[in-house]
C-alpha cells in the first residue's frame, strides 16, 4: 500500500495548523487545550502510523513538493530509516500533546504569551518531520534551520531570566556553527555528485580524503546538535531552561534527529566507510558517555541532571555507531549491522525513557515549584503515579533487565565482544576498552538514578511546599504511563523490535541480521544461539513467577493470630525522632564518586566554618557549597577563544587607517584574482 | 522436559545449599580465630525464625520498601538459574547469558539502594551511596573479566564457556589466570566480604550492606539475608565452575550428576576455606582504599585481556 | 593455538604475562618496601622464564644468564636497596603517584602500542617466544614510564632496573639471549650501577636532605 501525497501533506500541515491556531490563544487560553495540542497529537499519531507502515513494509517512496518557489522543488522521501525516526518523533509528540494541556496551564497566568509557546512548538515539530523526510540538501537545511530557530525561541521562552537568555544565545550560536559544518559537508558531496539531491550525492565518486572531510564535517555538525563532548556545552544549559515538555522534545527527539542526520550522511550518502572513522566515533562516543554520566552524577538540578544524562546516552549511541562503522570498514558486514541495530535500538529507547523522565521532572517542578534535589524528598507517597512511572524511567535508563535500556546496551556489548573477527590486533585491543567504558558508564548511571529517585521521591520531604504536593492531572499522568508502558514493551519484546529495525539496515546497507530472530520471538540471539542469547519474555515471566511463589510462601508461613506488620517509628538510635535534615543529601550521596573522579571535573568546594564562641576548635555550624563547572570550558573553549583573540589581533593589524593601504589591498586582491582566473 | 526439570531442581539446590555455604565459611572462620562455631544448620534456623516473626516497619515506609525484598530475592534467584551448578547444556542457561546475570545483580542492587534511602535515615543513605559507588567500580572490572572469558570461548553463554574450558583440557592460559584473580576480587567486593565490607559488623561508620538493611525485619530481612547468601554462593560457583570445571555433568544421567554434585561440594568447601582464611588474615580497608582495590581488579582483567590478545592468538 | 603447545611453552607465556603484571604493580605501588619486593619478584619471574626458554631451546648458556639474573636482580640488588632504605630510614615514606589512574591508562595504552609495533617483528619470527616480544618491549616502556612518573630517587632507580629487566627479557625472547660476553658485561654494569646509585643516594640526601628528585631543581643556576 502506498502512502499518498496528501496523507503526507496532512501530517506535515497538522503541526503547522496547530502553530497558526495558537496565535489566537492569548485571548482564549482554552484553544490551547482543545485545539492546539490535540492537533499536534493527531500529527504525532499520523507520524507513528506512516513511520510504522514504511518500517514494517520496507521499500521507499518519493514525494515532490513545491512550497512557493516554482523552480525549486523539495524532494521528500520516506524509507525505513526515515520511517523509524518518524515513528520515534510521532510517539514522543503524541505523549507530549497529552501532557502539555495540563502543564501549560501554569503559563496561562504568567507574563509569557501562550501563543508563542504554541506557535513555536508546532513549527519545531514540523521542522523535525521535514528534516527526516528531506531528500535533498536544500530541503534538509531549510528544515534544519526551522527546527533550530523555533527551538531557540522555545529555549528563550522564559526570557525574563538572564540565565535563560544566555543559554538560548549559546544554543543559537552553536546550532549555527553546526549547521555551517553540515552545509559544508553537503557541499563536498554535492560538488562531486553534481547536484543537491541525495540521489546525486549517493552516486558521488569520492576519494578517501574528500570522503573523510565530508565525514568529519558531518560528525562536527551533527555532533554539535547531538551533544558530543566537547561540543555539548549548550545542551546542559539550554535543555533545562525550556518548558519541560519542550525539554522532553529536545532531549528525546531533537538529539535523535541529529543522530538520524549522522546515519543518513555516513551510511547512506557517503556509503563507503573507512574503519578509522569508526575508531574516531568510538573514542568520542566513549568519552562523551563517561563525561556525561560523571557530570550528571554531580548535578543537583533535576533537569540539568537529565540533560547531562542525555549527553551520556548520545555517547552510548555513538559507541554503537562507532562499532558499526569499524566493523563495516573492516569488512565484517553482519557485525556492522549488529552495531547499527544496537545504536538505533538505543535511540528509540532513549527517546522513550528520556521523554518519560523529562515529563516526570516537569510534573514535579510544576507541582512543587522546586528544581533542586536538595529541597525535595518523599514525593512518592504524595504523587504515587508520577513516582511509579518515574521509577520505571529510572530503571530503564539504568540499563536493568527486563526494561528496554538493558536490551540495547546488551546488544552493544555483544557487538563489542565479537572483535575476534577483526584481523587488526590493535583494534581487537581497543574495542573491549570502549566496552569497559560503557560498563563503567552504565554502572555510574545506575548510581546516578538511584540518587535522583532516592533523593527526590523517597525519604522525608525536605521543604514545606514539597510536603503539600499533590498528584498531577489525568493527562499528565497518562502520558507518562503511556511512555512507561512502551519502555516495558520494548524491553520485553526485543525480538520484534530488532526484526523491524532489520528493515532499516537492509535498506541502508543490503545486509540484515538473519540469526538474531531466527529462534522465534522468545529468544534474541544476535549472532547465533551458541554465542549469546537472551530471552526477555521468559525473564519477565520468571520474575512474575517468583513473585507468585513468594506470595504463596507468605500465605503458608505467615504467623497466625497476631498482627502481621507493625508500624512504628524508624530506628533513631534513641535520640528522639528523625528529622528531614538528618537524611543524606544529593551532594553527600555523590561525594564518594566526586572524590574518586574529582580530578576529571572542575569543582569548587567551599567549606565555611563558624567556630563556637568559647571553644574555637569546635564548629558551631558548617556550610558546604559545591559548584560544578563543565571542565570543557577550560580545556577546550578558553583556548579556542584565546586563539581567536590572537588571530583577530593579528588580523587587526591590517586595519591601519591609511587610505593608501586600503587601496593597496584592493590592488593586490585584483591582481591575485586576475592571476587565479587565467 | 527432563532438562527443564533438572534446571529447576538445580535452582532449588542453589537456594537450599546457599545458607549451608555461609555456615561453612563462618565455621572455618571460627576455627581459625579460636572461637566455638555455631552449628552448620544455624543459618536455616535463623531464616526460619525470621520468617515466622512479624515485620516492624517505619511509618513513612513506601511501597518500594515493601517490594524490595521480593525483587532482590527474585533477581538473585534468576541469576542463580543462569549459572550452571552441576550440569551444563541446560535450557535455562539460554535465558540469560553472563551479562544478563550481571544485570540481575544490578537490578537487585538498584532496589536495595533505593530501599536504603526510603525511610530517610542517615545510615540508609550512607550505605546506598557507598554501595552504588563500589558497584560502579566493580562492574567494569567484572565485565572486563567476563569479556576475557568470552573472547577465549567466543561466547557469553556460561554453559558454552564452561564446555569450552572443559574441552580444552588443562591449558595454562595467562588470560584465564588474570580473569580468575580479577573475578575473585570483584566477588569479594560485590558480596561485601572483608576487606571491602564486613558482613558481621553493625559499627555505623564501616558498614555498607548492613547500613542499607538496618530498617528491615521479619520475613523481609529473611529474604534479603537469603538472597545475599545465594549471591555469595553464586560467586563461588561461578569461580569454581568456570576456572575449574572438572567434574561438572555434561550429560544428564544419574551417575555423572552425582559426581558433579560431589565435585561442586568439594570445590565450594575448598573455596570457603580460602575465603575464611583471607577474611582472617586481612583487615577491613578504609572506604577510600576500596577504589584502589577495585582498580587492581580492573588492571588484572585488562592485563588478562591484553595477554589473551598478545600471547594467545597467533 | 595455545592448547596445542607443550606445557612448558605454555608456562613461558604464562610467566611472560606475570612479568607484565609485575611491571604494572611496580607502577602502582606506593611504599618503598613494596616497590622493592615487586622488583624482586619481577627479577625472579624473568629468571624463571629464561630458565624455561633455555630448557625449551636447549641453549645451555641461558641457564647461566638465568642464574645470574636470579642472584642479581631477585636477591642481591633488592637486598642492597632494602639495606639502603633501612639505613636512611626512608622505608616508611610514601612514594605517591600523582595521577594513579592516568598512569595506569597510559600504561595500558603503551602495552597496546608495543603490540602494534611488535607485530611486524612477530611475523618474521617462528619461535614460541615471538609473542613475548611485545611484552618485553612493554616492560621497557613501563620502566621508562615509572622513571617519568615518580619523584623519589629510589623508585626511579627501581624503574631503571626494571627497564633493564625488560631489555634482557627482550633479548631472551627475540634471539634467545645475547652473546655470553655481552650478558656478563651488562650484568656487571647493573651491579656497579646499583652500588653507585647507593652512594648517590647518600650524597643527594646529604646535600638536599631529601630523596625527592623534584627538589633537585634547586641545584640549577637559574633563580626562581
Amino acid at each position: 500500500m502506498e502512502i499518498s501525497n496528501s496523507v503526507l501533506l496532512t501530517m506535515l500541515l497538522l503541526p503547522v495548523a496547530s502553530a497558526l491556531l495558537a496565535l489566537a490563544a492569548d485571548t482564549k487560553p482554552a484553544i490551547m487545550r482543545w485545539l492546539v495540542f490535540p492537533l499536534l497529537g493527531v500529527g504525532g499519531i499520523m507520524g507513528v502510523l506512516q513511520g510504522a507502515h514504511i518500517l514494517l513494509q520496507g521499500g521507499s517512496q518519493s514525494f515532490l513538493f513545491s512550497p512557493g518557489l516554482p523552480w525549486l522543488h523539495w524532494h521528500l522521501r520516506l524509507d525505513p530509516l526515515a520511517g523509524f525516526f518518524l515513528l520515534l518523533i510521532g510517539i514522543v509528540v503524541f505523549a507530549v500533546s497529552l501532557f502539555a494541556p495540563g502543564y501549560a496551564r501554569e503559563f496561562e497566568h504568567s507574563k509569557q504569551p501562550l501563543s508563542v509557546l504554541g506557535l513555536f512548538t508546532g513549527l519545531f515539530v514540523t521542522g523535525m518531520y521535514l528534516v527526516i523526510l528531506a531528500d535533498d540538501a536544500f530541503a534538509f537545511m531549510v528544515a534544519w534551520e526551522v527546527m533550530s530557530l523555533s527551538s531557540y525561541f522555545l529555549v528563550a521562552y522564559q526570557h525574563q531570566n538572564a540565565a535563560n537568555r544566555r543559554a538560548a544565545l549559546l544554543y543559537l550560536l552553536m546550532a549555527h556553527i553546526g549547521a555551517l559544518a553540515i552545509l559544508l559537508g553537503f557541499g563536498v558531496l554535492a560538488g562531486f555528485g553534481g547536484g543537491f539531491t541525495f540521489d546525486l550525492m549517493r552516486a558521488a565518486p569520492l576519494n578517501l580524503t574528500w570522503a573523510s572531510i565530508a565525514f568529519g564535517l558531518g560528525l562536527l555538525g551533527f555532533g554539535m546538535k547531538a551533544g558530543l563532548v566537547p561540543v555539548h556545552v549548550w545542551l546542559p544549559e539550554a535543555h533545562p531552561v525550556a518548558p519541560s515538555h519542550i525539554s522532553a522534545l529536545m532531549s528525546a527527539v531533537m538529539l535523535k534527529v541529529a543522530v538520524y542526520g549522522f546515519i543518513r550522511l555516513t551510511f547512506d550518502l557517503i556509503g563507503n566507510v573507512h574503519w578509522s572513522w569508526g575508531v574516531a566515533v568510538l573514542v568520542i562516543g566513549s568519552i562523551t558517555a563517561l563525561y556525561g554520566v560523571l557530570y550528571a552524577m554531580l548535578q543537583t538540578d533535576m533537569k540539568r541532571l537529565l540533560a547531562y544524562s542525555s549527553v551520556e546516552n548520545i555517547g552510548i549511541i555513538f559507541i554503537g555507531l562507532g562499532l558499526s562503522l569499524t566493523f563495516f570498514g573492516t569488512g565484517n558486514h553482519l557485525l556492522g549491522v549488529l552495531g547499527l541495530v544496537a545504536a538505533l535500538y538505543h535511540s528509540l529507547n532513549h527517546a522513550m525513557f528520556k521523554s518519560l523522565l523529562f515529563l516526570g521532572a516537569g510534573t514535579v517542578i510544576q507541582r512543587s515549584h522546586e528544581r533542586d534535589l536538595e529541597r525535595m524528598g518523599g514525593l512518592l507517597s504524595r504523587m504515587p503515579w508520577t513516582g511509579a512511572f518515574f521509577l520505571i524511567g529510572c530503571i530503564s535508563i539504568s540499563a536493568l533487565p527486563p526494561f528496554n535500556g538493558f536490551v540495547s546496551e546488551w546488544l552493544i556489548f555483544q557487538t563489542a565482544l565479537q572483535v575476534g573477527s577483526i584481523h587488526s590486533g590493535v583494534l581487537r585491543a581497543v574495542i573491549p576498552i570502549a566496552a569497559i567504558v560503557l560498563a563503567l558508564t552504565s554502572a555510574l548511571a545506575a548510581a546516578c538514578f538511584v540518587r535522583l529517585f532516592g533523593i527526590a521521591f523517597l525519604g522525608q520531604p525536605r521543604t514545606r511546599h514539597v510536603r503539600r504536593v499533590r498528584e498531577a492531572g489525568r493527562g499528565m499522568v497518562w502520558s507518562q504511563g503511556f511512555l512507561a508502558l512502551l519502555c516495558l514493551l520494548l524491553g520485553v519484546l526485543p525480538t520484534l523490535t530488532v526484526e523491524a529495525i532489520n528493515h532499516i539496515s537492509f535498506s541502508l546497507t543490503g545486509y540484515k541480521l538473519q540469526a538474531a530472530t531466527a529462534h522465534g520471538w522468545l529468544w534474541l540471539t544476535p549472532m547465533s544461539a551458541d554465542i549469546a542469547s537472551y530471552s526477555a519474555p521468559l525473564v519477565m515471566l520468571a520474575i512474575l513467577l517468583a513473585f507468585a511463589a513468594w506470595a504463596l510462601m507468605y500465605f503458608v508461613m505467615r504467623p497466625t493470630g497476631k498482627a502481621n506488620t507493625v508500624h512504628t517509628d524508624a530506628w533513631d538510635c534513641g535520640f528522639g525522632p528523625l528529622t528531614p535534615r538528618m537524611q543524606y543529601t544529593a551532594t553527600a550521596f555523590s561525594m564518594p564518586v566526586q572524590r574518586i573522579f574529582g580530578s576529571v571535573c572542575r569543582l569548587q568546594e567551599d567549606i565555611e566554618r563558624l567556630p563556637r564562641p568559647h571553644l574555637q576548635t569546635e564548629a558551631e555550624s558548617i556550610r558546604y557549597q559545591l559548584q560544578v563547572e563543565d571542565s570543557m570550558w577550560r580545556w577546550f573553549y578558553l583556548p579556542v577563544v584565546k586563539l581567536l583573540h590572537a588571530a583577530a589581533r593579528r588580523a587587526g593589524r591590517i586595519q591601519s587607517g591609511h587610505l593608501r593601504h586600503y587601496l593597496l589591498y584592493s590592488f593586490i586582491t585584483l591582481i591575485l584574482l586576475l592571476w587565479l582566473v587565467t | 522436559m527432563i532438562d527443564w526439570l533438572l534446571a529447576l531442581s538445580q535452582a532449588m539446590l542453589f537456594a537450599l545449599l546457599a545458607p549451608l555455604f555461609t555456615a561453612w565459611v563462618r565455621r572455618i572462620k571460627c576455627w581459625l580465630q579460636n572461637r566455638r562455631s555455631p552449628a552448620l544448620l544455624q543459618p536455616y534456623r535463623d531464616l526460619r525464625r525470621l520468617f515466622s516473626k512479624h515485620v516492624v516497619m517505619a511509618h513513612n515506609a513506601s511501597i518500594i520498601f515493601r517490594l524490595t525484598p521480593y525483587i532482590i530475592a527474585a533477581a538473585t534467584l534468576l541469576a542463580a538459574v543462569a549459572v550452571p551448578l552441576i550440569a551444563v547444556n541446560l535450557p535455562t542457561a539460554a535465558i540469560a547469558d553472563v551479562i544478563v546475570m550481571a544485570g540481575f545483580f544490578a537490578l537487585a542492587r538498584f532496589f536495595l539502594a533505593l530501599a536504603g534511602m526510603d525511610i530517610g535515615t542517615a545510615f540508609g543513605g550512607m550505605g546506598s551511596s557507598r554501595e552504588m559507588t563500589i558497584a560502579a567500580l566493580a562492574e567494569p572490572a567484572m565485565l572486563m573479566a567476563i569479556f576475557t572469558l568470552a573472547m577465549v570461548a567466543s561466547s557469553t553463554n556460561l554453559s558454552t564457556v564452561i564446555s569450552h574450558v572443559l574441552a580444552d583440557g588443562l591449558v595454562l592460559r595467562p588470560s584465564l589466570l588474570f580473569a580468575f584473580l580479577s573475578l575473585v576480587l570483584v566477588g569479594i567486593a560485590e558480596t561485601g566480604r572483608i576487606p571491602v565490607d564486613n558482613p558481621a559488623t553493625h559499627l555505623e561508620l564501616t558498614m555498607i550492606h548492613e547500613a542499607m538493611i538496618l530498617e528491615y525485619s521479619g520475613r523481609h530481612l529473611a529474604l534479603i539475608e537469603w538472597a545475599s547468601q545465594i549471591k555469595l554462593m553464586l560467586y563461588g560457583v561461578l569461580i569454581a565452575n568456570i576456572f575449574f570445571p572438572w567434574g561438572i555433568a555434561e550429560t544428564a544421567d544419574a551417575l555423572s550428576l552425582a559426581i558433579a554434585f560431589i565435585a561442586i561440594v568439594f570445590k565450594l568447601m575448598l573455596l570457603g576455606i580460602f575465603l575464611a582464611l583471607g577474611e582472617t588474615v586481612l583487615a577491613k580497608m578504609r572506604l577510600f582504599r576500596v577504589p584502589a582495590f577495585l582498580v587492581l581488579a580492573l588492571t588484572l582483567s585488562v592485563i588478562g585481556l591484553l595477554s589473551h590478545i598478545i600471547l594467545e592468538i597467533n | 593455538m595455545l592448547a596445542g603447545l607443550p606445557i612448558y611453552q605454555q608456562a613461558i607465556l604464562l610467566l611472560a604475562a606475570l612479568v607484565l603484571f609485575s611491571s604494572f604493580t611496580l607502577l602502582a605501588q606506593t611504599r618503598v618496601t613494596a616497590i622493592i619486593h615487586a622488583f624482586a619478584w619481577q627479577g625472579a619471574l624473568v629468571a624463571m622464564t629464561t630458565a624455561l626458554v633455555a630448557f625449551d631451546s636447549g641453549k645451555h648458556h641461558l641457564y647461566i644468564s638465568a642464574a645470574l639474573t636470579l642472584s642479581l636482580k631477585a636477591l642481591f640488588i633488592p637486598w642492597l636497596l632494602h639495606r639502603l632504605v633501612k639505613k636512611m630510614r626512608i622505608d616508611r615514606v610514601a612514594h605517591t603517584v600523582e595521577h594513579p589512574a592516568l598512569v595506569l591508562m597510559i600504561a595500558t595504552a603503551l602495552v597496546i602500542f608495543c603490540y602494534y609495533v611488535a607485530q611486524p617483528i612477530q611475523q618474521l619470527e617462528h619461535s614460541i617466544t615471538r609473542n613475548t616480544i611485545a611484552i618485553s618491549m612493554s616492560v621497557v616502556l613501563l620502566g621508562m614510564l615509572m622513571l617519568v612518573s615518580r619523584n623519589k630517587a629510589v623508585s626511579q632507580v627501581v624503574g631503571f632496573m626494571s627497564l633493564e629487566n625488560g631489555l634482557f627479557f627482550a633479548a631472551v625472547a627475540a634471539t634467545h639471549g645475547m652473546p655470553m660476553v655481552v650478558e656478563l658485561g651488562v650484568a656487571f654494569d647493573v651491579l656497579v650501577a646499583a652500588v653507585i646509585f647507593g652512594v648517590f643516594f647518600f650524597h643527594i640526601k646529604d646535600s638536599i636532605d631529601s630523596l625527592n628528585v623534584s627538589e633537585l631543581n634547586r641545584l640549577s643556576e637559574t633563580d626562581e
